[in-house]
């Protein structure tokens, strides 16, 4: 379904648009609420915030400002950012904050629960440590060009072009 | 615009990774839509983040598919439900204390209202018989006023009557204004005359001893102050007043003689 339609029936509180925004986005949302929350629970909480909260300010969204997938992908980030500082939140999840994406898929790995994640972790293992690092801060994290170039401490324009050769390797991984 | 360096530039990564700025946004956003070849590079790099980020998932958010959309859908009901409801049973319930306080306070002022008006009415009575009292007593002072005037002027007579053997306590008082020809009886020390009874008042000349009736004391139990204004065109020498029954007698009852007394001259 195009974009522009899409948003126009969520718009409308069509039940088969939440159908399809579900079935397209809910476990890439899921997934990058957990890597930053550590929470199966909490990231359930915050996932069903998430969709009330996109259901509501559709008519907010406008194209103009980007992809619905990315417009959903900030304020999943956010949701779970904000609820990691509210009072409420575990320091001792806290702690956790170093593992990153690959670390989860490893452990989901061990696991055997997803058997799409396993495909997957094989190739992602096979990325480059700089590859895991950017990726990890500018798609789970929202950390802009700067944020990220101050911290893997390097130049700014490096930023764009490391990245864009590391997402190029995961779609060869992924999608061929 | 090369197409190609747009595309190895790696602003589309960023540009679906949200991390753009909001006038960058804008840009990739109007280049895509005029350019295929963009649009396609897009929903490539977008895929591919989705399965990846999508893998990081620790469990199935297809399970999580009914109980999220239940809630979703439930939660835009119950907002448009229950926001308005609440907000109309606020009003509601300001409108209905409102109303309450209201008819509170118009039993209470229409209870002082009637508290005042009866207040008010019991006033005017008192007033009405104050009012009546003090005529009363104006009237009262009058007429001592006249008594007094009438005692104390110079040309008057005063005749006292002692009681006689019918009535020993008796006496009374006769004023005597020989030029308007009018006696006044105070009668203040008779008793009270039986049913069936009056004073008659007679005027006496004493040689020979020839009795005049000059009038009855009417209404005498009713009279306050006891004292009768009569007539008397006579040369009296003396005053009496005899018992007599209702209506007097051609003479007197001699038997029934309360007070006598003489004019001194």
């Amino acid at each position: 379904m195009e974009q522009e339609l899409l948003i126009k029936r969520i718009e409308e509180k069509d039940p088969k648009a939440f159908d399809v925004l579900y079935e397209n986005y809910s476990k890439s949302l899921f997934g990058v609420i957990y890597n930053i929350v550590k929470n199966e629970e909490i990231a359930e909480e915050i996932l069903q915030d998430v969709f009330i909260k996109i259901w509501d300010k559709a008519a907010t969204y406008s194209p103009s400002k980007g992809r619905i997938f990315t417009w959903m992908l900030n304020i999943a980030r956010n949701a779970a950012i904000d609820k990691t500082r509210s009072k409420d939140f575990n320091k001792d999840k806290k702690n956790l904050s170093s593992e990153n994406f690959v670390d989860i898929l490893n452990a989901h790995d061990n696991l055997n629960e997803q058997v799409d994640a396993i495909g997957i972790s094989k190739y992602v293992k096979k990325l480059k440590e700089t590859c895991k690092s950017i990726i990890e801060l500018l798609y789970f994290k929202g950390f802009t060009q700067k944020e990220a170039s101050e911290e893997l401490n390097i130049p700014i324009g490096t930023v764009k072009t490391r990245n864009r050769n590391c997402i190029a390797n995961l779609r060869e991984m992924l999608l061929n | 615009m090369n197409i190609k360096e747009y595309i190895e530039s790696g602003i589309l990564e960023l540009y679906v990774a949200g991390v753009l700025s909001e006038k960058e946004n804008e840009e990739v956003s109007t280049a895509i839509k005029e350019h295929l070849e963009l649009k396609e590079e897009v929903e490539d790099i977008e895929t591919a983040i989705i399965k990846l980020t999508a893998a990081v998932a620790p469990k199935d958010a297809q399970k999580l598919y009914d109980k999220i959309k239940a809630n979703v859908l439930n939660e835009k009901e119950t907002k448009v439900v229950s926001l308005p409801q609440k907000r109309i049973n606020w009003a509601a319930y300001t409108g209905w204390a409102a109303a309450v306080i209201l008819a509170g306070g118009l039993f209470y002022l229409s209870n002082q209202n009637n508290n005042l008006n009866y207040q008010l009415q019991s006033l005017d009575a008192k007033n009405a018989v104050l009012e009546a009292k003090i005529a009363e007593a104006s009237q009262d002072l009058k007429k001592a006023e006249e008594l007094v005037t009438l005692i104390r002027a110079q040309d008057i007579t005063t005749i006292n009557l002692g009681g006689q053997n019918v009535s020993p306590q008796s006496y009374a008082k006769v004023y005597w204004k020989k030029d308007q020809e009018v006696v006044y009886i105070d009668a203040l020390g008779l008793p009270e005359p039986p049913e069936g009874k009056v004073y008659q008042v007679w005027s006496l000349t004493l040689d020979p001893l020839t009795p005049t009736s000059i009038g009855l004391l009417a209404d005498f139990v009713n009279d306050e102050n006891k004292v009768f204004e009569l007539q008397n065109p006579n040369k009296s020498q003396a005053f009496g007043i005899t018992l007599e029954p209702a209506g007097g007698s051609e003479t007197p009852t001699m038997e029934q003689l309360y007070t006598l007394g003489i004019v001194q001259s």
